[in-house]
């Protein structure tokens, strides 16, 4: 493989090399350092004379006089089940110490679309725990449900709660219980540009539980060069897609901070001069998210699956923000995190006015969860924000103002934030105990308001007292 | 895909540069728009910029170790759609690829180079002549029928510039490119038409469209109607419900063909349009939705000029249903997504940014996308027409972004999509107030003939108290409802009805995801009954209280839901009589 010494300029990540033979887009390359040290790089633009190439651990030291190596194939990230276990750099090193790694098979990670003809709906419903997910958000494997969030906020810590109880109901709709064995989520975990303190909870508590085992951890964190951000996602996606679709495992990823990714976008988009799209961020951001998101599913005849967790934070919590807005455009739903929520000890401070889950429709029912779980999440929902509506209101003209139902719904909505919601980091609450809590709840209000539930469920639900039965009788006697 | 088969020699040239999809070679003779074979994999491309000796290209197949020195080779025509029995019930990617032949030939995953015609070439068709030999035929005329599907008799038309006198006439079993009429002049009408996609086939008039797109969605058919070749835009921020409509559209409405156009979107939502319209009956047929239908699938994660092309292909597949004289209804979501695709494409090629980077000519090339929608009379004198139905993306949802705004400016209905009524749970979430349709009027004739007399009338009451809700609705955040006075309060309790029992649909229920005319009129008016009884009441001197007290009027919430509506709507409207009766 020829090398060159042609290196004609290096502009913040990027380096611009003269050659004399063809080099393949996208190809991976290795420079070498006059003081005998590597980095590795990939092709962005390659043309007859030059080829211009971004590097993975930045251009600091190089310089002009750095060799350049073409290595002839695109980004491959050796891949084998012996990877559940072990810590790798944001390059795909293992830096846990541990022995070599004996790939079963080299895999481009750039990653081939999905074709959807071969993709199965997902529709099983994760039991997550958490009753703000699993009553009004629910997560099914194979879809991509991220968590949107700010910085300061507490989304690690429901990231690991619902990694630590994640769990599939085979006991619900005994239809197919042929698969009733235990099938725990193999865990991959990508970090991106996040603090060493930040992977270390996330590192402990697989420790911990014992999940890390089951776990390959990719680990790029904020004093590791930012261009690395852009394979490490693709080497977890990777590795999750040969877990789930070769070896048949139940596979979740959790991608943080999805924030930091998109800032290496914006970084590599300005050192080649690109006419920047909205703030600044590359005009083709949509599709570069788009190409990893979309690596989450199902496959028709395969046993596995891959659910993704991306994490981000929204600079300034606004999430009409590229990053937030382009994520929310793509995956199937957002969970939010609320800075109100957790200032007043919500845990997990979640918002579900604006969260949503897609799949949530088909994941839940009669045979999923229970037969009455749509109707009642519809109708949390229609109170919930009736009741924050009246909120500013109440602080204008009073309570006192407020008619008696007006006051109810009030009412309803603190009881919701403060039971349903707040149930605690190490709660983890089954279907049937969050939709029994939203029975209580929903309870408190008149018969009369459960307009969006079908009349047998209220008849076979409701343990509130009948208030118009009540008039009658009174008036009756 | 067309192979695009060509009397030229094929010109061969070298690639000179790659960044990302788009390709630079030098040596290669070939027009604007010309399909092209690009490097040793054959990957597919068209021509999208000539500059001097430069060649610069659009590859719809990732490019990832393609390199400079490597052929390229043009052939010779434009990028175009094979047209013919075979195409409903088919799903496409972007350049009418079908994804079930790929699956087979490359697996779960999308690989690239891998060529497969858009219809079937080895399969036969039952022709059946509607001409005899001797007869007189010209562009657009039906020679012939081919039952394509369990619903759909496909019509094999004389393509545009072909006329003649019959000399023969094949009936019976033919694959697609078999002769079933021949000409005097020796011309062979065969069951297969190729068309570039990039040109609008021609028709010999646009018409005023005068019948509605009957959607099934009370929102849209009683406030804001979209005629049959009519236009309309659905924007709105993510979660607000575009794909739900679209594909509610795609499900419910009385079209005879539906094109779905999936562009830049998400994979699972395809799926469920695959798992799903098999499944369902088409409400005018009864038969699978699916044997009206035609998708095209180019997802988010899917190649980036494919993207940019699969509008075309849509619009191109629609456009030939038309000209059989059918209602056809496309919808493309996300129109953003193509835009994008436009920008992402100029800006590899340094073209002159305009608006937020989209380039100079995104105001044209949407307006020329909606054009090729309509109510024509065909060449061959029949009355067909596309409806067009374009999903927009704006980013932040914010309206004021150039994609929305370029598209009002062409579109005659605005379905605008809110967050705040999303984030209630209030589906569909299209906004009441500031959505509009311009077809109104022409289609009143419709309404007043099929449903009934006082069709607009009861809109225009309706449209009234939401108005007048809105005005009330900023006092009432500054005092609370109970302040206001019982008149208005009453107002606020009709509203409140029309809102929740009537705009409120959920496209998730088996019965309430498809309302018809009559019960879409039937229950405003008893909303209407309610509000007039309501009022009369409240001059008598009855107060507002024991008026929204009244047990009938919350019996209207279960009207949607119920499969057997009518008896349940008449018994509700006699008790309204009979309860005020008893008030007053
Ligand atoms: N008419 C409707 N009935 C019930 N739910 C709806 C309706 N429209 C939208 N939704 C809900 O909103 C979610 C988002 O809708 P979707 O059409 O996917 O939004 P968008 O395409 O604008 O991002 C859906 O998953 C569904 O839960
Ligand atoms: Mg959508």
């Amino acid at each position: 493989m020829k090398e060159y010494k042609t290196i004609t300029e290096i502009s913040g990540p990027l380096v611009f090399v003269e050659v004399d033979e063809p080099v393949g887009y996208d190809e991976i390359v290795e420079i070498k350092l006059s003081d005998g040290s590597t980095k590795r790089g990939q092709v962005l633009e390659s043309g007859e004379e030059i080829v211009s190439l971004q590097v993975f651990e930045g251009t600091d030291e190089l310089d002009r006089s750095s060799s350049v190596r073409f290595l002839g194939e695109t980004m491959k990230m050796p891949v084998t089940e012996d990877l559940l276990g072990r810590v790798l750099s944001g390059r795909g090193e293992p830096i846990d110490g541990g022995a070599d790694i004996v790939p079963e098979e080299r895999r481009d990670i750039i990653g081939a679309a999905i074709n959807p003809h071969a993709r199965e709906y997902p529709d099983e419903f994760i039991q997550t725990g958490v009753s703000a997910i699993d009553g009004m958000n629910t997560l099914v494997r194979g879809q991509k449900l991220p968590i949107f969030s700010g910085s300061g906020l507490p989304h690690n810590e429901l990231a690991l709660q619902i990694a630590r109880q994640a769990d599939v109901r085979d006991d619900i709709g005994a239809e197919d219980d042929a698969d009733t064995e235990d099938e725990e989520f193999a865990v991959i975990f990508g970090a991106m540009g996040i603090t060493q303190e930040e992977a270390n909870e996330f590192l402990e508590e697989f420790e911990r539980t014992g999940a890390l085992e089951r776990s390959v951890v990719f680990q790029n964190l904020a004093d590791d060069p930012a261009v690395e951000r852009i394979v490490t996602p693709r080497m977890a996606l990777t590795t999750a897609e040969y877990l789930a679709f070769d070896k048949g495992y139940h596979v979740l990823v959790i991608l943080t901070d999805m924030t930091n990714y998109c800032e290496a976008l914006r970084e590599i988009g300005a050192a080649r001069e690109e006419v920047p799209g909205r703030r600044g961020y590359p005009g083709y951001m949509y599709t570069d998210l788009a190409n990893l998101y979309e690596r989450a599913g199902r496959i028709e005849g395969k046993e596995g699956s891959v659910t993704q967790i991306p994490i981000l934070t929204m600079p300034g919590d606004d999430d009409t923000h590229p990053i937030p807005d382009l994520t929310g455009y793509i995956t199937e739903g957002q969970i939010y995190i609320d800075r109100r929520l957790e200032s007043e000890g919500r845990e997990p401070p979640v918002n579900v006015l604006p969260s949503l889950s897609r799949l949530m429709d088909d994941g839940i029912g009669e045979g999923y969860t229970r037969e009455d779980h749509g109707d009642v999440a519809n109708q949390l929902y229609a109170a919930y924000a009736e009741g924050n509506d009246l909120r500013d209101l109440v602080n204008i003209v009073g309570r006192e103002a407020l008619s008696e139902r007006d006051n109810r719904f009030l009412d309803f909505a603190d009881a919701f934030e403060g039971e349903l919601i707040d149930q605690g980091w190490d709660t983890n609450r089954t279907i049937e105990e969050t939709l029994g809590i939203a029975w209580d709840l929903l309870s408190t209000l008149p018969k009369t308001e459960m307009k969006r539930i079908d009349d047998d469920f209220v008849e076979k639900y409701y343990v509130g007292e009948d208030e118009a039965e009540e008039e009658e009788a009174e008036a009756a006697a | 895909m067309s192979k695009a088969e060509t009397q030229q020699t094929e010109d061969e040239g070298r690639i000179t540069n790659v960044s990302g999809p788009v390709v630079e070679a030098k040596g290669l003779d070939a027009r604007m728009n010309d399909v092209v074979r690009v490097g040793e994999e054959e990957l597919m491309g068209e021509v999208i910029e000539i500059e001097g000796g430069v060649t610069i290209i659009q590859v719809y197949e990732e490019t990832s170790g393609i390199s400079p020195g490597e052929p390229v080779i043009t052939t010779g025509a434009p990028l175009s759609v094979e047209l013919g029995p075979g195409i409903l019930d088919s799903i496409y990617d972007g350049v009418q690829r079908p994804l079930d032949i790929l699956e087979e030939e490359m697996g779960d995953f999308l690989d690239r180079g891998v060529d497969a015609p858009g219809i079937d070439l080895e399969k036969n068709w039952d022709f059946t002549p509607e001409v005899e030999e001797g007869d007189e035929v010209g562009e657009g005329d039906i020679v012939g029928t081919v039952p394509e599907t369990e619903s759909i008799d496909h019509k094999v038309m004389v393509p545009p510039d072909v006329e003649g006198t019959v000399s023969e006439v094949n009936e019976g079993e033919y694959t697609v490119e078999e002769p079933v009429v021949v000409l005097e002049d020796g011309t062979e009408i065969t069951m297969l038409q190729e068309w570039p996609v990039r040109k609008a086939r021609p028709v010999e008039r646009k018409q005023t469209p005068r019948t509605p797109l009957q959607t099934g969605q009370r929102i849209l058919d009683t406030l804001f109607p979209i005629a049959k070749g009519g236009t309309a835009a659905i924007p709105g921020p993510f979660g607000s419900g575009k794909t739900v409509t679209q594909h509610q559209l795609a499900k419910w409405s009385d079209a005879d063909i539906v094109v779905y156009v999936g562009c830049g979107e998400r994979g699972n939502e395809m799926t469920e349009v695959i798992d799903d319209f098999p499944e369902l009956e088409d409400p005018k047929t009864g038969k699978p939705l699916m044997s009206r239908t035609s998708l095209i699938a180019n997802t988010s994660n899917m190649p980036v000029a494919a993207r940019e092309s699969c509008i075309y292909t849509g619009i191109t597949l629609a456009e030939y249903y038309r000209d059989m004289g059918y209602d056809v209804a496309l919808m493309a979501d996300s129109t953003s997504r193509w835009a994008e695709a436009m920008r992402e494409i100029s800006s590899r090629l340094e073209e002159m940014p305009g608006e937020e980077g989209y380039p100079a000519y995104l105001a044209a090339s949407l307006a020329e996308f909606y054009e090729r929608g309509g109510r024509v009379e065909t060449l061959g004198g029949y009355d067909g027409s596309i409806s067009v139905i374009g999903a927009v993306s704006p980013p932040g949802g914010d309206f004021s972004e150039p994609v929305t705004q370029n598209t009002l400016r062409i579109v005659k209905c605005f379905w605008a999509l809110d967050a705040d009524l999303a984030e209630r749970r209030h589906f569909p979430a299209i906004n009441w107030n500031d959505s509009y349709s311009l077809y109104k009027s022409q289609l009143d004739d419709f309404f007043a003939d099929e449903v009934d007399e006082g069709w607009a009338e009861t809109r225009q009451w309706a449209v009234g108290i939401l108005d007048e809700e809105a005005d009330l609705q900023e006092v009432v955040q500054l005092v609370g409802k109970d302040a206001l006075p019982e008149d208005q309060q009453l107002t606020l309790e009709v509203a409140r009805y029309i809102r929740e029992v009537f705009l409120q649909q959920d496209a998730f229920h088996d019965v309430d995801t498809y309302c018809d005319l009559n019960k879409q009129f039937e229950m405003l008016r008893l909303i209407r009954k309610f509000n007039d009884l309501a009022f009369d009441a409240l001059d008598a001197g009855v107060p507002v209280d024991e008026i929204q007290d009244v047990d009938a009027a919350p019996r209207m919430f279960n009207i949607p839901t119920e499969e057997d509506w009518e008896p349940l709507a008449e018994e509700i409207d006699e008790e309204l009589d009979k309860e005020f009766g008893e008030l007053s």
